[in-house]
């Protein structure tokens, strides 16, 4: 057991964030959650329950979506992360922004970060899926506001858009 | 000239882009210099007296800025109605959770440690839990009687109805407490110096409502109080009141500790702690003719407050007021009563009293039925009130209003009748069980009554230099519109383009009060203050001759700038006035209780299953009249979010209580739909317009929040015949009431594959 | 967030030789964290004490999955989406990449582990039941080499394992032999997805000539471990599918579990669906059309 009095040491940490080299000294069990909001200000990861259940904290790791407010830094090094923060480039929307923004899949905006994440990961392992695939894909971000139909359709939209673009 | 019509139109919601790119700013993604981060000690105990309080040893306390009663400059309340509320327990607590101190570090890290290091030695009390142990008074816990507050509504000759009905009908209902679960938890931030005074940033609905509660606990004038609402995510009700208590303890830290504090709540302490939809039970006793015609009857409705009074009242009035429904009753008897119990305050959610008596009336309905042998579509078809007939509350329905058409039209979008008849016959064989369950309904948008009148909002428009128009509200966004559709109104009735209008920011030292963004008003009240002032600035202008009708955008801007040159700042206001020939009686409460009701017919198709006894809702028709949709889209997403809602109020939603305190404050725990969850839920408006809401409209962001609940139940029982009257109806309910059902369904499952 | 991040230590040598080295010298030091899906939650709930953690996150001798002829071995490391979308697992077992499915959402099917879940030992866990149906054998290593264990003998009581203070499981060994068996899974949970179970089951089973020729049930979350059950299994092996062998088998699997009440369930719906879904188990397995011979080479 470790005695109170002894601290752990903070550790190197590197990785890339939305394609840009980020280093920082942090203790290995920070969450990736509090790291990217607090050291770096990429404050649309949210947290919603702590407890890897609401989805509104989660980014991409390595193209796969994970729930940040469950991942220490440490398992962060060498990885590269992906936050809402990226997705648009420059003025230049994502389909599923657009999709959003024109459904209704966003109201009160907290779930919204996690759930176009969410959604863009699904896309990209199922460029055109099915409204049961949209939901399978989602059921892990959690929306009080909308209800999800909104959010389905918008990403069946996008999926529509990014079809025939 | 051909004008764009804006409302009516889905145009893009005006913090959306924000919204969908992360650059939204809600409470703790806000960071101040110097700032320090704070927790509360809260009581462990239901009722008891703190005798003392031990600060442990192993703890740095000096680095600490610690809080307690005595460090309150005003008055220790949270200032809303009956100002009972402690801010900080002083000598008592009264319930699990009761904030008792408050301890603020630069290292938010080292918190939880202190707020364990704190003991708290108490005398017990003894306590009491339910609406029954209330009204048994084995122990009184508030006033005299445990009793917050009772209406008593009386309409017509209750005993002549006794006297000719064919058939007396019985019924209780009960409904559980539910957590408004904002996927955002609460927090504030605050800033104190002696020349501004207090400064609270915050997820919040009503800024005027903190604003005067930390005038009073801070002892402040009204000018040395600021707040400002962050965007919110998600409120529904739950970030009404407890805002002011959260913004009270962040004020009472800054100003102790010189420097910013935040306060953001964790998951775990936001559900134990912060207000839940209001338990309740409802009696009915309904004298009924064999024609199936409502002759009178009795209603007696009662709420848990919680521990303190807070909003009991206010839930209480408007549960009393619809638990009639929509029907014609030629005489009743309401009883209302609020009471005290030792759990943590219950508090606003949508729907606010009239989902729990709605509940009740439209599972009476079906028993009514069943008693007498009619179905539920024809027993609710002979009892709808009609144009010129009076509510419970005698108020006159003026509008032209069908609700036999508009059931007619919902049982034909939800194929109810043919599936009923299918369902009848598969449910005789099979692992499981359909059902088809109608809830119609009515909600009451604005304030109560003379609530309106007290509020006596304030609305503004600005025309800016540049000829854009600003909105100055104190209505807050908190996802269902408000920025887009206030802005949209201030647009077309300017004549000027959507993207020309934008709002102030929510920041009591920039706007004016235009009321709490609840009850539904919004649209309708606020918006049609809005339509008001933003014809003044037209009218100004065309009467200073820089405008003339008919004018285009361009000409506007270029007038605005003028009289900006010429004047300085270009405001118009416009005070809420209540309309003439509209009475309400506070004392007999009778009158006109609402200047507008939507109406609603909802149906939901459910499947019973028989092996886990778990209900699937399998298609939800929700069809309502709301007078006019501004926006379809957001409109749509209104009633789709509410009915979700209602569907976790009534299948999902339990909160465990043990000892006054929640057990599965965790989001594992507490079970609300996920995406896989939820059916398809079909939306339908009809628009009768409304001549006291902006542009036609009434409010609808409460209305879905209370038909599904009684819909599902119906359904379920039409598939099972054995009848639920709780909710939230689990599974393992289910399975209880069919093994003590007269039937005996107790083996329900054996064989007989799917 | 209630635990001070500087009071935990944590270390990724990144090699397992390096891991069970370190386990072995400091026994009882150590806690391995992989994808930290169930001790991150602990963590931040402040119900984790002040430890020192070692990461076997995504450890290449751990996070692999190997096809021979007759055994298909899942690394410990594997996380549930490795699991699920693995083609041999998807056609083969289909009870384990269904419960890897239905194990959370997408975003903690990412990084829990079918070792962490083995490990973390609740016995409402998802790919449990599945791995008894299988008759799963486990390989744990430690500086002191590989040792094999039948599965079912792994977990001891609640919460409680077979596995040593200085041991990790390495592999998960399951013998290619299902194919011509009928697989059925539900999981009966308070919602559709993202629920802690309050019953599942996992079953396999072959008729011929009409009746049961081999039969394994499997659930979770009606007593202190994932549970076989052996009693019901023969109560209907050899037997006909009829509605009295569904009444006595729902009768005895009602008495060979020991359920509980907890903050999610009762022990009485618990019991009641427990024998429900064994009866649409033997029912399923008997409207089954009847086997043909199948090649998988």
């Amino acid at each position: 057991m470790n005695d109170s009095c002894e601290r752990a040491a903070k550790a190197e940490i590197s990785f890339t964030v939305n394609g840009e080299a980020k280093s920082i000294r942090a203790y290995p069990m920070e969450r990736l959650l509090d790291v990217l909001r607090l050291e770096f200000g990429l404050t649309g990861a949210k947290e919603g329950c702590g407890e890897g259940e609401c989805g509104s904290c989660s980014i991409l790791m390595d193209g796969a979506l994970v729930n940040s407010c469950l991942v220490p830094v440490l398992h962060a090094a060498g990885t590269s992360i992906a936050t809402i923060e990226g997705l648009a480039v420059e003025d230049q929307l994502h389909a599923l922004q657009e999709a959003f923004l024109q459904c209704g899949g966003a109201q009160c905006g907290i779930c919204t970060p996690g759930m176009i994440l969410a959604a863009s990961h699904l896309l990209q392992t199922k460029a055109e899926p099915t409204t049961e695939e949209i939901r399978e894909g989602l059921s892990g971000n959690l929306c009080r506001c909308t209800g999800y139909s909104q959010i389905l359709e918008a990403v069946m939209e996008a999926s529509r858009r990014r079809a025939v673009a | 000239m051909n004008r764009e019509r804006i409302v009516g139109e889905s145009v893009p919601r005006k913090e959306g882009r924000d919204k969908v790119t992360g650059r939204s700013k809600y409470v703790d993604d806000m960071v101040l210099p110097n700032m320090l981060f704070a927790a509360t000690v809260r009581s462990q105990i239901p009722h008891g007296r703190i005798r003392k309080i031990s600060f442990g040893a192993d703890v740095a306390w000096d680095e600490f800025v610690v809080v307690s009663a005595k460090d309150i400059p005003g008055r220790n309340c949270i200032a809303l109605i009956g100002d009972d509320q402690p801010c900080l327990a002083g000598e008592f607590v009264n319930h699990p959770e009761e904030p008792i101190l408050l301890v603020a570090h630069p290292d938010r890290h080292v918190l939880q440690k202190a707020v364990h290091a704190v003991s708290i030695e108490y005398d017990r009390l003894p306590a009491i839990f339910t609406i029954e142990e209330s009204e048994g008074r084995s122990e009184v816990v508030w006033g005299g009687d445990n009793i917050f507050k009772t209406y008593l509504i009386e309409k017509g000759n209750v005993e002549a109805g006794w006297q000719n009905a064919d058939y007396i009908v019985e019924g209780e209902y009960s409904t559980g407490a539910q957590e408004q679960l904002y996927i955002e938890n609460n927090g504030m931030i605050a800033s104190f110096d002696e020349a501004q005074g207090i400064t609270v940033w915050g997820s919040l609905q009503c800024p005027y409502y903190v604003h005067k509660a930390l005038m009073a606990l801070c002892n402040l004038p009204a000018d040395k109080v600021r707040v400002v609402q962050m965007e919110t995510g998600g409120a529904f009700g739950g970030k009404e009141d407890y805002p002011s208590m959260i913004a009270g303890h962040a004020a009472l830290l800054a100003i102790k500790a010189g420097r910013p504090v935040k306060i953001i709540y964790d998951r775990l302490e936001d559900m134990a702690a912060t207000t839940k939809r209001h338990p309740s039970r409802t009696r009915h006793r309904t004298a009924v003719s064999r024609e199936g015609k409502i002759l009178g009857g009795e209603i007696e409705f009662t709420i848990d407050g919680g521990a303190y009074a807070t909003l009991s009242s206010v839930v209480l009035s408007r549960g009393a007021i619809h638990a009639g429904g929509p029907y014609y009753w030629p005489s009743v008897r309401i009883r209302a009563k609020a009471v005290a119990t030792n759990a943590p305050p219950h508090g606003a959610f949508r729907g606010f009293g009239a989902p729990q008596s709605l509940f009740a009336m439209e599972r009476h309905m079906d028993r009514i039925a069943q008693t007498i042998g009619l179905s539920p579509v024809e027993i609710r078809r002979r009892n709808f009130l009609q144009p010129g007939q009076t509510t419970t509350t005698e108020q006159v329905v003026r509008e032209p209003i069908d609700l036999g058409k508009l059931l007619d039209r919902a049982l034909e979008i939800s194929d109810y009748e043919s599936k009923k008849r299918a369902f009848a016959n598969q449910n005789q064989t099979g692992g499981s069980k359909k059902g088809m369950g109608i809830a119609a309904f009515l909600h009451g948008a604005g304030f109560t009554g003379s609530g309106e009148r007290y509020l006596s909002s304030v609305v503004g428009v600005e025309g800016c230099a540049d000829g854009a128009v600003r909105v100055l509200v104190s209505s807050t966004e908190f996802g269902q519109g408000t920025n887009t559709v206030l802005s949209q109104i201030a647009a077309e009735a300017l004549h000027l383009p959507y993207e020309n209008v934008s709002m102030a920011p929510p920041d009591t030292l920039e706007v004016p009060n235009s009321g709490p963004t609840v009850a539904s008003r919004t649209a309708m009240v606020v918006g049609k203050l809005v339509q008001s002032a933003a014809l003044g600035i037209a009218q100004t202008l065309i009467s200073s001759n820089l405008l003339d009708d008919g004018y285009s955008a361009d000409e506007f801007r270029e007038a605005c700038r003028q009289y900006v040159a010429m004047h300085g700042q270009f405001r118009c206001w416009s005070r809420y006035d209540p309309p003439s020939g509209i009475f309400w009686d506070d004392e007999k409460y009778r009158g006109e209780a609402y200047a507008a009701f939507a109406w609603a017919v909802y149906i939901a198709e459910v499947t019973v299953d028989l092996a886990t006894y778990s209900v699937s809702v399998d298609d939800f028709v929700a069809l309502q009249e709301v007078g006019k949709v501004l926006h379809p889209v957001l409109a749509r997403g209104q009633i789709i979010g509410g009915v979700a809602q209602g569907i976790g109020f009534s299948l999902y939603e339990k909160v465990v209580w043990q000892n006054g305190r929640m057990q599965n404050g965790q989001m594992t725990n507490y079970i609300m739909p996920t995406s896989s969850d939820l059916p398809p839920i079909r939306v339908f408006f009809e628009e009768l317009g409304n001549v006291y809401g902006a542009y036609g409209a009434k409010g609808i962001g409460e209305l879905p929040m209370d038909g599904p609940a009684p819909a599902i139940l119906n359904a379920v029982e039409d598939a099972l015949g054995v009848p639920f009257n709780s909710i939230p109806l689990l599974p393992e309910d289910i399975m209880d009431g069919l093994a003590t059902s007269p039937e005996n369904n107790a083996s329900i499952f054996t064989s007989g594959g799917r | 967030m209630r635990s001070n991040p500087s009071d935990y230590e944590m270390i990724a040598p990144g090699s397992l030789h390096a891991i069970v080295s370190l386990l072995a010298k400091e026994p009882g030091e150590w806690l391995p964290l992989a994808g930290g899906t169930d001790l991150m939650v602990q963590y931040a709930a402040g119900k984790l004490p002040p430890r020192k953690l070692i990461s076997i996150w995504n450890l290449p001798e751990l996070r692999r999955i190997e096809v021979t002829p007759n055994v298909l071995q899942i690394g410990a490391g594997c996380t549930y989406t490795d699991v699920r979308s693995h083609e041999v697992v998807a056609r083969e077992f289909p009870l384990l990449a269904g419960a890897a499915r239905w194990t959370g959402g997408i975003a903690n099917q990412n990084r829990g582990t079918i070792g962490g879940n083995i490990v973390n030992a609740s016995p409402a866990a998802d790919s449990l039941p599945a791995l008894l149906a299988y008759e799963a054998e486990l390989v744990l290593v430690s500086v002191r080499g590989e040792r094999k264990l039948p599965y079912v003998s792994f977990h001891t009581g609640y919460k409680q394992t077979l596995l040593a203070p200085d041991e990790l499981i390495q592999t998960v060994c399951l013998q290619r032999r299902y194919s011509r068996y009928f697989s059925h899974a539900r999981k009966v949970g308070a919602r559709n997805a993202q629920a802690i179970s309050k019953v599942c089951i996992a079953g396999l089973g072959r008729m011929a000539n009409g009746v049961v020729e081999d039969i394994r049930v499997a659930l979770g979350s009606v007593a202190p471990v994932p549970l076989r059950l052996t009693k019901t299994e023969q109560v209907v092996k050899g037997q006909t599918v009829d509605a009295a062998l569904m009444t006595l088998a729902k009768k005895t699997t009602m008495a060979e579990i020991r359920p509980i009440d907890d903050i999610r369930s009762t022990a009485r719906y618990r019991s009641e669906v427990a024998g429900n879904l064994v009866v649409e188990f033997l029912n399923r397995l008997n409207s089954q059309p009847a086997e043909r011979a199948l090649d998988y080479g």
